[in-house]
């Protein structure tokens, strides 16, 4: 049988996390090649209303990251993120949401090796979980459909 | 219906070897709105960006999606080809191939398939995409330069001497860094202080520039052509206007003892002190660490009173200075590590153990001994001398796994200068490798071990002890067959690892610059931009970025210099229009924003002001937050807080990023249903 796959995708900032993943590319580091990479100027922008759409459209998994504490390219949108990230996640857990499937890191613009061995755990450990279905499962029998108004 | 225009770039192999690019234009073809799909070998050459050009005007594409490198390497190449064919250079987007998938994964289906989905990702961004116009801000054409070392002089020389105002900080009391400290240079044995010294003196009568001792940076804001900073300048307790430099105090200070730092602890400094002879300026600063009169509340008083003009003054306080400058040059330095690093040779316990920077102390005519080749413990001379080379640097094992680059050829030098002092006296170098890459390094190296008969020992030194005041140096000779080696030494010289300085991640973190796991600041590319970092308006010099002798530092500097002339050889800059904005609508709603405030609470550059919206007879109809153009630099942390989604920013919508996931996810499906 085929091993499962998992799709996960990742919101990172331009200037830490998407910088350390150009690095493990000019590095030639190799990693699992499971994970689609959106860029943001900043943790600070980004929308946790997407970890939503993404579980709603069939992600297994998601990772947000960033910069390490106080390197933030604009001072202070990683701690925004962080605290943010904090209330989302107790949030949806108190909602029953099985919220292994989420992964928060910090990885600075000279961590390549630390973002390939990041995704390579990520990825592994969401195979042990198996595909999610549970919120896509909502969206066939129509229920639920976030940031559509948008 | 969009017309949306793909270009996949094989690379030369970079790409092409692991992804199928032919394939992934096929695919891309089929998506709903793309109608022109190609790939070709270097989409950043010439006739590739002829084919996009090209292919603009002829297919009348109103968005783009150039499949390559990172777009951190070639967005702007981009961006600009799309605007000289008349397309609007944002509505150009990059997918990531090269780094973030064919450089990461092997030749294989799922390869290809990441690429055609990143593909996809930013087609539907693209299509979300609006035409922005860059926006224009002003220029301040004064620089800063952070460190007054050998880099940062000849940095604030350059800038200042093209005609722009330099303001150039320093953390000692005098400007020189550790070139100030050298003894000679190599690879000619040119006195350091003789080539330095007068470069010093420049700096401090430039009339363009403006130099600031004894001062660390507190702040900055802003951004390039517009920033604003803020320096601490460290209370001297001396008025730098009324003290004329005698000296009186100096010499009078009964607190005499306090290990100098110029004389890296080889000699002894006053608590009133000039760093060294040739300082600049040459006015004395009181340590407060050490002042009787700091420590004892008051007592002691003797400089005052010696002081001809009565120039010392207790009481002065830190004054925080600010400055409004254009571009900032980072030359903040380095340091080494100490002898106290390494356990086994002898924690830094025995004083016959010493560092190069204490070593060209010794060696220098002006340092504690005034030249004369005298050992720290008896004042000797040392009869057997060891250098060690590579002693920290290249060693994982003490988490330095860099190469510290001077140390063969400082080593080189100072086993030369030993055997000019003392020619009856045994020189050995212990070597890992001898890297003397540069112009008449090898040769000069050469001359150590062939002229001055210097024995150079391929090998390392396991264990340092002290046996009947000898120094006992346990080490191996490897190509002797490993040939295990004891040296009976009067004094050692360990080669310690150029560091960062202990504080370059505080300042990296004030000027918001990136740093490496190492602490040294990171360049905007390694090999392209080797002067900037990512941070638009701020540069590198010297070896505050790497490990760097003099002429590296010195053309950087110089580097820095060119690219600061660059930005202020213009009136007006024009910067991405990457920024957040709170919507507007038709009356009677005016604006989705409901006027909470919260966002200007986390913005971080307090960008965001309340507008009032008025009838025509003056009354007021509601209060919105409105985001101002010239201050918001676009982190969009105001865009994920509003609450009621009324702030989006430009470049990354909430329309662009959902378009962005959905997509990912919606060929899955269809992928799978097939």
């Amino acid at each position: 049988m085929k091993q499962f796959e998992p799709k996960i995708i990742a919101f990172v900032c331009n200037w830490c996390t998407y910088a350390g993943a150009d690095l493990a590319g000019t590095s030639r580091l190799k990693y699992a090649p499971n994970v689609r990479i959106v860029r943001f100027p900043c943790t600070g922008r980004i929308d946790y209303q997407l970890i939503l759409k993404a579980f709603e459209n069939g992600a297994d998994g998601i990772i947000v990251s960033g910069c390490h504490p106080n390197d933030c390219h604009y001072t202070s949108g990683n701690f925004y993120a962080r605290r943010r990230w904090i209330v989302f996640k107790s949030l949806i857990d108190f909602m029953g949401f099985d919220n292994r499937r989420m992964y928060f890191s910090w990885i600075s613009a000279a961590e390549g090796a630390k973002f390939a061995s990041f995704i390579n755990e990520v990825t592994d450990s969401i195979r042990k979980l198996g595909p999610y279905t549970d919120y896509s499962n909502l969206r066939k029998i129509g229920v639920g459909s976030i940031g559509e108004e948008l | 219906m969009s017309r949306i225009g793909v270009f996949v770039c094989h690379c030369g192999e970079n790409i092409g070897a692991t992804v199928d690019c032919k394939k992934v234009a096929e695919l891309s073809a089929g998506l709903h709105g793309v109608v022109h799909s190609v790939d070709y070998k270097y989409m950043c050459s010439d006739p590739g960006q002829t084919m996009i050009k090209d292919a603009i005007k002829e297919k009348k594409l109103d968005g783009i999606v150039v499949a390559a490198c990172s777009p951190r390497m070639h967005e702007p190449t981009f961006r600009k080809a799309a605007q000289e064919s008349g397309l609007n250079a944002f509505l150009c987007e990059m997918a990531n191939l090269r780094e973030h998938c064919s450089w990461v994964h092997l030749k294989d289906d799922s390869t290809t398939e990441k690429a055609f989905e990143l593909i996809h990702m930013l087609v539907e961004k693209v299509k979300k995409n609006k035409p922005l116009f860059p926006i224009k801000v002003p220029v301040t054409k004064t620089a800063l330069v952070l460190g007054g070392g050998i880099a940062g002089i000849q940095s604030a020389l350059d800038i200042a001497n093209s005609g722009h105002q330099v303001i150039l900080v320093e953390k000692d009391p005098s400007i020189g860094g550790h070139m100030a400290q050298l003894s000679e240079t190599f690879p000619t044995l040119d006195c350091s202080q003789c080539i330095l010294t007068p470069r010093m003196v420049e700096v401090a009568q430039h009339p363009n520039i403006k130099l600031i001792t004894y001062a660390e940076l507190e702040a900055v804001e802003g951004f390039v052509g517009n920033f604003k900073v803020k320096i601490r300048q460290k209370a001297k307790s001396v008025d730098e206007k009324i003290c004329n430099g005698c000296g009186d105090c100096t010499t009078k200070c009964p607190i005499k003892k306090i290990p100098d730092e110029f004389n890296a602890g080889m000699g002894y400094r006053a608590a009133i002190y000039v760093p060294f002879p040739q300082a600049v300026p040459n006015k004395p600063v009181i340590d407060r660490a050490h002042c009787t009169w700091y420590l004892k509340g008051g007592k002691c008083g003797l400089c005052e009173k010696v002081c001809p003009t009565g120039a010392i003054n207790y009481q002065q306080e830190d004054e925080i200075l600010t400055f409004e400058v254009g571009a900032i040059v980072a030359a903040t330095g380095f340091d080494i590590k100490g002898t106290d690093f390494f356990p086994e040779y002898g924690y830094g316990k025995y004083k016959n153990v010493i560092n190069g920077l204490q070593f060209e102390r010794l060696a220098s005519a002006s340092g504690p001994t005034l030249g004369e080749m005298k050992r720290p413990s008896d004042g000797k001379t040392p009869e057997t001398i060891v250098f060690i080379a590579c002693a920290g640097s290249r060693d994982s094992a003490k988490g330095i796994d860099y190469c510290s680059k001077i140390c063969c050829m400082y080593t080189a030098k100072h086993a030369m200068l030993y055997k000019h002092k003392v020619h009856s006296g045994k020189a050995y170098v212990f070597y890992m490798d001898i890297r003397a890459g540069g112009k008449n390094y090898e040769e000069f190296v050469r001359r150590a071990i062939e002229e001055d008969d210097v024995s150079y020992v391929r090998g390392r030194v396991s264990k340092i002890y002290e046996r009947n005041g000898k120094l006992i140096v346990k080490g191996v000779d490897t190509l002797l067959n490993s040939m295990p080696m004891e040296i009976e030494a009067d004094m050692v010289v360990l080669a310690t690892a150029v560091v960062a300085n202990h504080d370059s991640e505080q300042i990296a973190q004030k000027m918001h610059i990136s740093y490496d796991a190492y602490h040294f600041f990171a360049e905007a590319h390694p090999k392209l931009k080797p002067v900037e970092t990512n941070t638009a308006g701020i540069m590198l010099a010297g070896a505050c970025q790497a490990p760097k002798d003099i002429p590296e530092s010195v053309s950087q500097g110089s580097g820095a210099a060119s690219k600061v002339s660059c930005l202020f050889s213009q009136d007006v800059l024009t910067r991405e229009p990457l920024i957040a904005e709170v919507n507007r609508s038709a009356p009677p709603l005016y604006s989705t924003c409901v006027g909470c405030f919260l966002c200007q609470s986390v913005c971080p550059y307090m960008a965001i002001e309340t507008e009032e919206i008025r009838m025509r007879d003056g009354s007021l109809i509601k209060e919105v937050a409105r985001i101002n153009p010239g201050l918001c630099q676009g982190c969009g942390t105001c865009v994920a807080l509003c609450r009621s989604k009324s702030i989006d920013i430009h470049g990354y919508t909430h329309q662009q990023i959902f378009s962005e996931v959905v997509a990912l996810f919606n060929r899955r499906e269809e992928y799978e249903t097939v």
